[in-house]
């Protein structure tokens, strides 16, 4: 299958609903190899749950994810564990391990997963700090570090064990727009510069529509458009309109569910 | 990297304190350094009653204790007590004509057997058996005999 | 009619899926005992933060609570003449019950509360889903080094509290009150046995210490990832940290008698 070939992951009828709220109904989505794919939809659509389950967090009622071909669903934790060796992800705080400094947490991955000696950790630390510009920040503590800083340093760590993609979990909120700069900037470098292939979740759209190569939209547990940033720019589909140009009202309803106002209001009465 | 080797020393430390406080309760507290360590050897002695007594109880030479109540059993012909105890053996030279007592230390405190040395050349050993005991005193007995006598005296 | 049955059916179906899951997770952190005892760095990090920062209150407070054993012990023997006995009082009562149980209590206020914090924050800081993603488990990282650092300290305390209690109460009985130095000793040194008193008080404080920890983790690491969450967690871990070590308590007393 060429489709292999091309995608490294491969996600078919997805369903995965928490408690009694489908989240997913039935998605698929190709991610390229080598690409910047990015997954967009209003908040609440359950855009940080796609990327636990693409890196084995949780298990989907129904559906498979394949990484390389392989249904990642069904792994056993310890091949599970070997795999996301080959990810990184990039969470929206950071998720620095805060008992310790910048450089260790950057050396973490390495000192758990390599027998490397810590010469030459201190020298791959030091690149990957160069990298993301924060080289003189490694004796920091997490807690001194601002927000953008902290997401370049786990972006640094994320990246730590050369891994084949990186999954971004809402990388530009609630960034000033110069952080916000630079790491749309290392995002785009990073992917190119190492091969990598990326997925970022995220709902700011004009970043995203910057650098994405391809985008999804998810809307209330379906995907309901995909293709490259003109094409969504051009397209008449009024769930892309209204999430593209940000509309308040359209199909995702800008009021909550509720029985007719008139009738809540003369209840009172 | 000097921060853990601090950390180190404060756990060292923290270990070494623990186990010196278990040391100190099993050596300073209890009784495990004095009597159960070292050789001892094992007597018996057959008693008409030892009421009171029990296993553990201490077993004295002029209120010096040299061993501890191990067993207590009925003799199934007899039905004598036989107490089983064993002696520390630093103290192996007790004459085999000694007799063993069961008394009360104070007025309201513990049973312990009391042995008192004869003079005969040969010494207990291992599996010997005190001829010469002297049973428990029964406060019950004692009381309602003494009563007794006292009745029997009025009517006279 | 039906509806009541069926809700009743779903509690119990419920209850013994988290159970099974409790016991599950249990097993799991046992079984990583093995790779954590091949990095003891872990441990003694964990044994630093978890034993060394509660022997100041453990030793404080074994002192506090020896001394008044003295005093309450030597005014109710004194009416009996038995004064010489407070040595025996005093060791027992620490050794049987108090070390054990008031260590157990202490330490899940002081070690137990932040164990359930620390991991509550970093559950909620999304660094325990990070270790993950770094395919470091976080039951072998995490939990596994606390409990075993958990169980190691807590009879090591317990001994310290015993300890120091005794010589509080011999500062106060015999310093204090003019009891006889000698038979303090000896009168405890005769009725204090070795397999009884102190075997079984070292056995309790290592069920506490594995009851303790283990529920203090526990509600770390399954805790509602917001700072509420972290809140309640860390007050149930004392609840019930409390409820069951008093109870479990009178099971083994009962059990070891």
């Amino acid at each position: 299958m060429p489709e292999i070939d091309n995608n490294l992951v491969r996600i078919r009828d997805l369903h995965f609903s928490r408690g009694h709220s489908k989240i997913f109904n039935g998605i698929d989505i190709d991610i390229p190899k080598g690409k910047i794919t990015a997954i967009m939809g209003p908040s609440g659509t359950g855009k940080t749950t796609l990327l636990k389950l693409i890196g084995g967090q949780l298990k989907p009622q129904r559906g498979t994810v394949f990484f390389h071909g392989e249904d990642i669903p069904s792994m056993k934790t310890k091949k599970l564990y070997e795999v996301r060796k080959k990810m990184g992800m990039l969470f929206q705080s950071g998720a620095l391990l805060t008992d310790m400094s910048v450089f260790d947490n950057i050396a973490f991955p390495m000192r758990e997963h390599t027998e490397l000696p810590e010469v030459m950790i201190r020298d791959m630390v030091l690149m990957k700090l160069q990298a993301v510009g924060l080289r003189g920040a490694r004796d920091l503590n997490p807690s001194q570090l601002s927000g953008g800083m902290a997401r370049r340093v786990a972006l640094a760590r994320a990246i730590a064990l050369d891994p084949e993609m990186i999954l971004y979990d809402e990388p530009f909120t609630g960034q000033d727009p110069i952080s916000m700069g630079a790491l749309v900037e290392l995002i785009r470098s990073m992917n190119d510069a190492l091969e990598l292939t990326s997925v970022i979740v995220s709902h700011d759209i004009h970043e995203t529509l910057a650098i994405a190569d391809k985008i999804y939209i998810i809307s209330q547990g379906k995907v309901v458009g995909h293709g490259s940033p003109q094409e969504m720019n051009q397209s008449d589909s009024p769930w892309i309109n209204q999430f593209v140009h940000g509309e308040a009202d359209g199909p995702v309803p800008f009021h909550y569910p509720a029985c007719s106002y008139k009738d809540d209001i003369l209840q009172g009465v | 990297m000097s921060n853990s080797r601090t950390l180190e020393i404060a756990v060292g430390i923290f270990v070494a304190v623990g186990i010196a406080a278990l040391l100190v309760l099993a050596v300073n507290v209890s009784n495990v350094g004095g009597l159960s360590s070292g050789s001892q050897y094992t007597i018996r002695a057959n008693f008409d009653n030892i009421s009171g007594l029990k296993t553990r109880s201490a077993v004295a030479i002029a209120g010096v204790t040299v061993g501890r109540v191990v067993n207590i059993s009925v003799d199934p012909i007899t039905f004598e007590a036989v107490v089983e105890m064993t002696i520390n053996s630093s103290f192996s030279e007790v004459p085999v004509d000694s007799s063993a007592g069961i008394y009360t230390a104070g007025l309201l405190g513990e049973k312990y057997i009391g042995i008192e040395p004869g003079g005969a050349p040969d010494f207990l050993e291992e599996g010997s058996v005190i001829r010469l005991t002297q049973s428990s005193i029964v406060l019950e007995k004692l009381i309602s005999q003494f009563l007794f006598s006292q009745s029997n005296d009025d009517k006279k | 009619m039906f509806d009541w049955f069926a809700q009743l059916g779903k509690n119990t179906i419920e209850f013994y899926a988290r159970l099974g899951k409790e016991i599950l997770l249990f097993i799991q952190t046992l079984l990583a005992f093995g790779p954590v005892l091949m990095r003891p760095g872990l441990i003694t990090q964990q044994l630093y933060s978890i034993g060394v920062r509660s022997m100041l209150i453990i030793i404080v407070s074994g002192f506090f609570v020896g001394m008044v054993l003295g005093l309450q012990g030597y005014n109710t023997l004194v009416d009996f003449g038995a004064e010489e006995s407070l040595g025996v009082v005093v060791a027992l009562s620490l050794v049987r019950e108090l070390g054990p149980v008031v260590t157990a209590l202490l330490y899940a206020g002081r070690a137990g509360s932040a164990l359930t914090a620390e991991i509550g924050l970093m559950k909620a800081t999304e660094q325990l889903s990070g270790l993950e993603m770094m395919a470091v488990n976080p039951v072998e990282r995490i939990l596994a080094p606390r409990l075993f650092a958990g169980i190691i300290s807590m009879p090591l305390l317990a001994a310290m509290f015993s300890a120091v209690g005794i010589f509080g109460g011999y500062l106060v009985g015999v310093d204090l009150l003019g009891v006889d130095e000698g038979s303090y000793w000896s009168q405890m040194q005769a009725k204090v046995d070795y397999d009884k008193d102190i075997v079984n008080g070292v056995i309790k404080s290592f069920v506490f210490g594995i009851v303790t920890t283990w529920i203090a983790v526990y509600e770390g690491y399954k805790c509602i990832p917001t700072s509420e969450g972290v809140s309640r967690a860390t007050t149930r871990t004392v609840v019930y940290s409390a409820l069951v070590v008093l109870g479990l308590d009178f099971l083994l007393t009962a059990l070891m008698l």
